[in-house]
């Protein structure tokens, strides 16, 4: 069993992250994460989240997005949460702004692909949520930083697409693209430097010259102004990897989500990163297990026509019963894989989370069980 | 009735001519909806027939191979094995879609294989964005207006697993992404035409949701964003429903006692007030369903219900929810 107090309330702990697929209930169980550690163990707390549903924002005091904490109301007890959505766009133009003088600035923001790549490119929202992280913990200003992670194709995404993202601006790709063809007629051998030539030339026609010359005006504006943005994509990065951190898998037990939690499992297990328990969002249970679903939906059968209601009551059981059955089935799937990483089984609520009191009760369930 | 068995009868073409009427079928919904599934039951819906069907996912995940458990999909188009209708699989790779384009086009052949050992395909499908949505897309289109020696179409209908509810404009905005970089050239035609099938009447966008408030939400926002950008919407396709039991009625102590009783059941407190809480959570649910299920009809868009199927989704629960698709005009 996981223990959710003993994480939030571990002064230790600075970071936790919530990840899992899309779906899952990952914004709500960051969300009522921090606030647990703001009421119950007194923790200045923020959270970040990523793309938050409207009802929680506004729960939250998130009725504007601009990407700086805010305070939320409402919070009881020693601590206090602070709240933010991420704007990727913005938070790109700050970085640039941070690290370039500002008539290099206003060059790279009139550039067409820095335009692009800021606020549609995939894989930009992991790298800004990563790069606000890191800006998070640098102030020094919070006890605990809980992250939702953004709501990518794969959980995977949050840990690959900053790598992925700052190998590419490194420009070292870019210059072999512009290399032009010539190279290939001296090495008749080297297939690769041949085809190199070959590609370069595809490309640019494909792409179109225009779009080389802006990205080459992009990359070369980023080299020369802030060469260390691969460099503090690699230190966040380094710090998921320290025990202050504390990884979150969240799933709903649905096939594919279970096996999204089982991929990033695996995968924070390769990166040494530190995990410390599944979440299980909108388990089902029932308080009359001995009551089977067969011998429910035969009795439900046998009454139908004289004891409607009981026999509809009876069905109902049957199919929670089921429903039951398949979870246990599937979440079986991860705990045999991970036997060793506790399991926190939060019951399905009738009806969404929009508020802090159903927060705490998020809270409560996740510390419960 | 002969000629309603063969494969272009009356019964045959209604599925296809009435109910859905496109040939590119996007499915879309938030994730964890079950689009993938409810994708797949189309396929086999308009397959049946003996029309040839095409199922393709683009989002990398192997989502088709984990739902009818087959080996990873190649990038191919391979028949469902022993599925009895002719529904093909495709996973459109944006590496693999761009290898071939580029082989078409420039004839790359096993130079191309090499750049993508060195990374320079992940590169080129990486810096532009939209370059990788063109590519899958234009595969999807290649595939949809394909024809054979004799001019016709290769597949009838071609459904696609979309990316989920909060990525779907972007995706199929196309010539948008791709107009913001590639001002002319060959990306610049391609995602012009991949844009016109798009806006086509061969095209129609479905959303699978649940009755759930965030699913439900996402739907409204989806609409009013495809609505924008003129892309054609189908069905409201409402997922995992339950069955309305208890609806109208209050269910009292003293009457689940007598049906227990004569069920030859045991009637102690604990069995009663569970199944009392049990059956007042499931008329909690069906309320806000119900209310749910009111702000999906006032999209006015035609709307179709699947049940939950309680044991979880394999090839006879697809079959299933196929011939509920089939039969729903």
């Amino acid at each position: 069993m996981l223990d959710v107090d003993a994480v939030l309330g571990d002064p230790r702990v600075r970071i936790v992250v919530c990840c899992g697929s899309g779906g899952v209930g990952k914004t709500t169980t960051a969300a009522a994460l921090a606030l647990r550690a703001a009421e119950k163990h007194g923790r200045r707390t923020v959270v970040l989240t990523i793309d938050p549903a409207r009802r929680l924002a506004q729960s939250l005091g998130l009725t504007e997005l601009d990407n700086t904490p805010r305070v939320v109301d409402g919070v009881d007890g020693p601590g206090e949460l602070h709240a933010m959505m991420l704007d990727m766009k913005r938070t790109f133009d700050e970085v640039v702004l941070t690290h370039t003088a500002p008539e290099r600035a206003r060059e790279i923001f009139a550039n067409p692909f820095y335009q692009a790549m800021s606020s549609t490119f995939s894989g930009t929202q992991e790298y800004m949520a990563m790069e606000k992280l890191g800006q998070l913990r640098a102030g020094d200003r919070w006890d605990l930083i809980v992250v939702d992670t953004p709501p990518s194709r794969s959980a995977l995404d949050f840990l690959d697409a900053p790598a992925r993202l700052s190998r590419f601006l490194d420009g070292k790709m870019l210059r072999l693209l512009m290399v032009p063809a010539r190279a290939g007629g001296k090495s008749m051998f080297n297939l690769v430097t041949a085809s190199f030539g070959v590609f370069s030339k595809a490309v640019q026609k494909i792409l179109g010259a225009q779009l080389l010359t802006d990205l080459s005006g992009f990359v070369s504006a980023l080299d020369s102004t802030f060469g260390g943005f691969r460099e503090r994509a690699e230190q966040t990065y380094r710090v998921l990897q320290d025990p202050q951190t504390a990884f979150l898998v969240v799933a709903a037990p649905e096939p594919d989500a279970v096996r999204e939690a089982s991929y990033f499992a695996r995968r924070l297990g390769a990166e040494r990163m530190p995990l410390v328990g599944l979440v299980l969002n909108r388990v089902h249970r029932s308080e009359l297990p001995e009551l089977s679903a067969k011998q429910s939906t035969e009795a439900a059968a046998e009454l139908a026509e004289e004891h409607a209601m009981t026999a509809q009551a009876l069905e109902v059981h049957a199919l929670l019963m089921r429903q039951v059955a398949r979870e246990s089935t599937v979440s079986t799937d991860f705990t045999d894989e991970f036997p060793d990483v506790p399991v926190a089984h939060v019951p399905a609520q009738p009806t969404d989370v929009h508020d802090l009191t159903g927060l705490r009760a998020v809270g409560d369930a996740l510390a419960a069980s | 009735m002969v000629l309603n068995d063969s494969p272009d009868g009356p019964a045959a073409r209604s599925a296809h001519d009435t109910a859905w009427p496109a040939r590119l079928h996007v499915v879309t919904g938030k994730g964890g909806t079950g689009k993938t599934t409810v994708a797949a039951a189309l396929a086999f819906a308009l397959a049946a027939g003996g029309h040839r069907t095409l199922l393709v996912e683009v989002e990398g995940r192997q989502g088709l191979a984990q739902l009818f458990e087959l080996e990873p999909l190649p990038y191919a188009e391979r028949r469902l094995p022993d599925a009895g209708p002719d529904v093909r699989l495709l996973a459109v790779d944006p590496e693999e879609a761009l290898l071939e384009y580029l082989d078409l086009f420039y004839r790359m052949g096993r130079a191309g294989r090499a750049l993508r050992k060195l990374g320079a395909i992940d590169f080129a499908t990486t810096i532009a964005p939209g370059l990788r949505d063109v590519l899958l897309t234009g595969k999807v289109k290649e595939a949809t207006t394909r024809t054979d020696d004799a001019g016709r179409r290769v597949y009838r209908a071609v459904v696609l697993d979309a990316p989920p509810t909060g990525r779907i404009g972007r995706f199929l905005n196309v010539t948008a992404e791709a107009a913001r970089l590639a001002k002319l050239g060959p990306i610049k035609t391609q995602s012009e035409s991949v844009a016109a099938l798009l806006r086509s009447p061969m095209t129609s966008v479905h959303l699978v949701t649940l009755l759930e408030e965030m699913p439900v939400q996402e739907t409204t926002d989806a609409i009013a964003e495809l609505s924008g950008l003129n892309i054609p919407i189908g069905k409201i396709i409402v997922n995992s429903t339950r069955p309305p039991l208890l609806a109208d009625a209050k269910l009292t102590q003293a009457e689940l006692k007598r049906g227990l009783v004569a069920a030859g059941l045991p009637v102690d407190r604990r069995t009663v007030t569970t199944l009392l809480a049990e059956a007042r959570d499931h008329q909690a649910r069906h309320a806000l369903e119900q209310q749910l299920r009111g702000e999906l009809a006032e999209l006015r868009r035609p709307m179709l219900e699947l049940p939950l199927l309680p044991d979880g989704i394999d090839l006879a629960g697809v079959r299933h929810l196929a011939g509920l698709l089939r039969a729903a005009a």
